[in-house]
Order: structure tokens, then sequence, then C-alpha cells
């Protein structure tokens, strides 16, 4: 074995630590019976996930954040898709200077955005409310979308939109009947990135949403700096395993797709 | 020509500056195989494309069956367009693509089953009505296409260049299926391609592209016997070309002066005034080679000339000569097969052959 190759090796389970190791060093906390958000676990149990599952402020977290979730999934979804078809018009004037105008969310600091949003969220009556907080999480979430459509319709050859315009199909039925079926796998991927990006938006979230908006990920947060709870763990135990489902969707559709057109 | 069925009138097409088409008439029968052939850029699929309807004229109008179209979206013209990739639908079955434009105009689920199942059969690819297209070959793709094209009886069937992606004898097998659809159907078929045999072979009639504009129109014989001008000849097969100065002019023709000083009789432009300067095209299999001039001599031309190059091509040899400082390439037969470069041997051709081109 070559000098190199090991270094290859030694690199990467290196990266590999680093990326997992957090994770890994909550995990078996969530399990724990102690009341303690400290190693060593005493004894195994799931009490702080029954206490994620009945206390009222975590109940209603997680109720929060999936309403929260689904909302921005689908505001986001809609918007970003219709953005990356809009800017696939390669004659559009400053197209350009679109494309990067909806990227920026992703670059431009919480901190900043979320100042903004209050400020304007106040005068337009959002503050403290659902749609408040639907609101802000989209305007993170559509670069995702953005992203995803429209390089799942760059992979859309124009040429058989044509083929199906001279076949007889109106713009909305190629659209319906060739574009979409096409794109699907890259607006899924867009939309379990919106619903992941909202689940675990933190920031946003502490500028314009009110108690009765508090998130998991807003919940988690506020409780390790108040009381240390385990529960945050098991929050945490419950939130990679919606991101390993969430990614295993994207896989599958991507996969189904990729099958649809083999076989 | 009967009734023109469609009507290029005055048509131009430009994108800012840049025009790509140019005040271009052209007028083609019901029932005929029109190609449209051209180097690319030449604005032969630009055409195409405002038949189909994908790219409006910038000027004129475009007629079809006495109607014009030329506003009409692609979606209600009833044509058949064959692409150069195909364009099928990669998430349906070759089934599902072929039942497309059935789909479209309402045809009842019953009758589209038996029209793709004809239709498929027609190109003979009854057998892979379930697959998908990525596991077709490229020649069974383009059959599909085919087949998806000609379903719905279209009015007219627009190719672009349908051939390019195939090998050679994929490719020849489907001109000779393309051109006994077309007899058979009694389909107008307009057909664009860059390649001057498929051109010759295929079509009623040929239109010669160059820079946006149409060069020459006529059948295959035409266009090949009798290119008019320089590009033409020049473009379809190979030719010789040969600029002379007009010596004297009489009613069987002219006497033509090589800038080598060899004089030559051409059968053409008695017409043409003494000291003007022409251009004749002269086809390499028009060049007779022998040891000395021949029996027919004395009516036709016949020039001494050195072999520079003999290159052997199966069922001929390619030769380049030196016929007193004219450089002559002459398609030979393969009994001269001994002939080596640096040899001498005597060219003859017909009077006949020689055709005035413009400039």
């Amino acid at each position: 074995m070559s000098m190199l190759r090991v270094l290859k090796i030694v690199f990467a389970v290196a990266a590999m630590t680093f990326l997992l190791a957090p994770l890994v060093a909550i995990l078996p906390l969530a399990f724990t019976s102690s009341v303690f958000l400290n190693y060593p676990v005493p004894s195994y149990s799931t009490r702080w996930f029954a206490e994620l599952f009945t206390a009222d402020v975590w109940r209603r977290a997680i109720i929060n954040s999936l309403v929260i979730g689904l909302g921005v999934t689908v505001l986001a979804t809609v918007l970003g898709t219709l953005a990356a078809l809009g800017l696939r018009e390669r004659r559009l004037p400053f197209s350009g200077v679109l494309r990067t105008a909806f990227l920026l969310p992703m670059v431009v600091p919480a901190v900043v955005l979320g100042v903004g949003m209050q400020l304007l969220f106040v005068r337009m009556g959002l503050a403290n409310s659902y749609l408040g907080v639907i609101f802000a999480h989209t305007v993170i979430a559509v670069p995702f979308v953005f992203v995803n459509v429209a390089a799942a319709l760059q992979g859309v050859d124009t040429r058989v939109e044509r083929a199906a315009a001279s076949l007889g199909a109106s713009p909305i039925t190629t659209f319906r009947r060739v574009t979409l079926p096409l794109a699907i796998p890259g607006i899924v991927s867009g939309a379990v990135f919106a619903f992941a990006t909202s689940l675990d938006e933190v920031v946003l979230t502490l500028f314009v949403a009110g108690p009765n908006q508090r998130t998991l990920a807003r919940q988690m947060f506020s409780t390790i700096r108040e009381n240390i709870s385990p529960a945050i763990a098991s929050a945490a135990f419950l939130f990679i395993v919606g991101t390993i489902l969430a990614a295993l969707v994207v896989a599958l559709v991507r996969w189904k797709s990729a099958q649809r057109r083999m076989a | 020509m009967t009734q023109p069925y469609i009507r290029f009138d005055k048509v131009t097409k430009a994108y800012g500056d840049f025009t790509v088409v140019e005040d271009l008439y052209l007028d083609i029968a019901k029932g005929e195989f029109v190609s449209l052939l051209g180097p690319s850029g030449s604005g032969k699929t630009t055409l195409l494309m405002m038949l189909a309807g994908f790219e409006p004229p910038t000027r004129g109008a475009v007629i079809v069956d006495e109607k014009r179209i030329d506003q009409l979206p692609p979606h209600r013209r009833n044509m058949g367009v064959v692409f150069q990739s195909y364009a099928l639908f990669p998430h349906m079955t070759v089934a599902a693509n072929v039942a497309f434009p059935l789909e479209m105009r309402g045809v009842p689920k019953a009758d589209r089953k038996q029209l793709v199942d004809r239709a498929l059969d027609m190109v003979q690819l009854g057998a892979m009505a379930d697959r998908k297209p990525s596991q077709l070959s490229g020649g069974q793709q383009q059959r599909v296409a085919l087949a998806r094209a000609l379903v719905f009886e279209p009015a007219v069937v627009l190719m672009d260049e349908p051939l390019g992606a195939l090998d050679k004898q994929l490719r020849e097998q489907m001109q000779l299926d393309i051109r006994d659809l077309h007899k058979r159907l009694g389909l107008t078929i307009i057909f664009v391609t860059h390649d001057q045999s498929e051109a010759l072979t295929m079509s009623d009639r040929i239109a010669v592209f160059n820079k946006g504009r149409i060069e020459q129109i006529g059948t295959p014989n035409e266009i090949y016997d009798h290119p008019t001008t320089r590009f033409v000849a020049d473009f379809i097969g190979e030719t010789n070309l040969l600029d002379g100065t007009i010596e004297t002019s009489d009613a069987s023709g002219l006497t033509l002066s090589l800038p080598g000083g060899k004089r030559i009789r051409v059968a053409a432009g008695s017409n043409e005034a003494a000291g003007k300067t022409v251009t004749v095209s002269l086809r390499p299999e028009k060049i007779r080679l022998g040891a000395d001039a021949g029996p027919s001599s004395s009516s036709g031309n016949s020039i001494p000339a050195t072999i520079l190059d003999s290159v052997y091509h199966g069922d001929h040899l390619r030769m380049v000569l030196d016929a007193e400082g004219t450089r002559l390439i002459a398609k030979a037969d393969r009994r001269f097969g001994d002939l080596q470069p640096g040899s001498k041997a005597v060219a003859s051709f017909d009077p006949a052959d020689c055709w005035l081109v413009r400039s």
C-alpha cells in the first residue's frame, strides 16, 4: 500500500469523524434515564421520548414544526418551480440578475434577513403568526427548490417539448405530459430540502415567531439555555431519523425515475 | 407544377442584424418529396422550423393549402416533425409515444391501439411496443419517431436531418424505407439534409441552399447534370471547375482557352461574347482516360496528361491529373490500375459534358 493511499484513508476517516462525531455524541443521551444531559449514561430508557410526546411544550413544538414545515414545503416548491420554469426562457431580459436574486437568501446572513422581516412583519400584521413564520422560512427554502428544479429542467431536452407541440399538444398539455414528468425528481428533491430547511431553521424563527409558533428547533434552542434536559437529545434523535428518511425519499425518487427511463 | 400546396412567399428570417433566410420563394406540390440541401448555417433548418411553427418569419408569408399559417402555433399546424435527435418522450413506452398525437386529437382509445399497432408494424417495430426508448438502438428510435410523425396522417411531414446520427448502412436502409413510405402513402415530405447523396437518391426535387438563399431548385438530375452556379456544381458531388476565356463562340457552343493555353470545345453558352471569362463544370466520371485520344476524339476534347495521384476506391480509381497545366480529377476504370503516378495518358471528354456555371 502506497503512502498516498494511506494518507487518503487517514484523511477520509478524519473528515468523517469530524462530521459525524457530534451526532454520535448526542445520540446515546437520547436514551438516558438520567435527568441531566451528560455522560455517563446510568441506564437506558425511553422516558425522554415519552416526555417529548406528552409534555405540552414539546408536543406543541412538534406539531408547529410539522404545520409550518408543510406550509413552507408547498409554498416554496410552487414558487421555486415557477421561478425555475420562468428563468428557463433564454430570451428573458436580466435572467442572470434574476437568477442571482433567487439564490441570494442562501448567502445573506439569516440575522440580517431576520431583522428585516421582523420590522416588515410588524407593519404588515404578520408578526407572531403562523403565516409570518411560513413566509420567513419560505424565503430561505425557495433557493433550494429553485436550484434542484433548474437542474432537473436543464436535463429536459427542449426538442422533446417541441416534438410534443408538433404532435398537437398545447403548451399546457406539453407541460403537464412532458416537462413536468421529466422534472418531477428535481421538484421532489426541492420539496424535501424545503421541508428540511424549515425544520431546522432557528434564527429567523427567533425573530418572527411568537410564543405560539415555537418550532421544535426553537424549543430545543431555548431548552438548552434554560434547563438542560435530555429531551433535547431525544428531539435531536427524531431530527436525525427524519433527515435520513427524507434523504431516502430523494434517493428513491431519483432511482425510480432513472429506472422508468431505463425500463 | 400543379397547384402549390406549400408556398413560402418572400420569407425573411433575421435575428437582429443577422439574416438567416432572405426573401425566399419556394413552392411545393402535394405529394412531393423536396430536400433542402446545403451546408450548415445556410438557412435550411430555419426554413423547416418556420414551417413547423417554432420560428416566426420576420417578414413574408407561409401558406399551406391556401391558408396563411405563419401566425399559427405549432400544435395547430398538423405537421409531423422528425428531429435529428429523435426527440422521443423518454418517460413513455414506444406505444405511448406513437399514441400521443392520436390522444391529442381525441381519437378513442380502441381506435388508438389499432392505429398504433399499424404504424409500428409499418416501421417493423410491432414487437417493441412496450419498451422504453432507451432500450432501443438509434435506428429503432428513429423508426419510432417516424411512426409517431406519420400515425396521425399529417398534411406534411418535416424531417430535420433525421438520419444524421445513424451509421452508413442503417442510413441507407432508412433512406429506402422513407422513400418507400413516401410513395406508398403519397406523403408530402420536406427533408433537410447536408448529405448530397441522400438528397440525390431520395428527392423529387432538391433546393440547394447557400447563405440564406436557394441557389438552385430542380430534380436531382437537373441539379447534378446542369448546375447553374459554381456553388451548386461544387457542393453536389465532385467536379472539376475550369476557368477559361472565350476565344470564339458559334451556334454549336464555344471554344475556351484554359490558363495553360490549351483550347477546349464546350457545347453550351453559344450566346456568350468572346473575351469573357467563364467557368465550366466537368464531372470526374465524364473524363475518359486512354493511351491515346481514342476513336471519338474527332468531335471531343483530348488533353495529354500526367498522372499525379491514383487512389483505389474499390469500384473505381480516383485520379488526379495534370492536363497541360490544368489540374483534373477523373474517375477511372479499375483496368487503369497499373497507371502509376508519373505515367502519361490522354484525358478526353465530350463538349456536351462541359457545363457553364455562374460564379
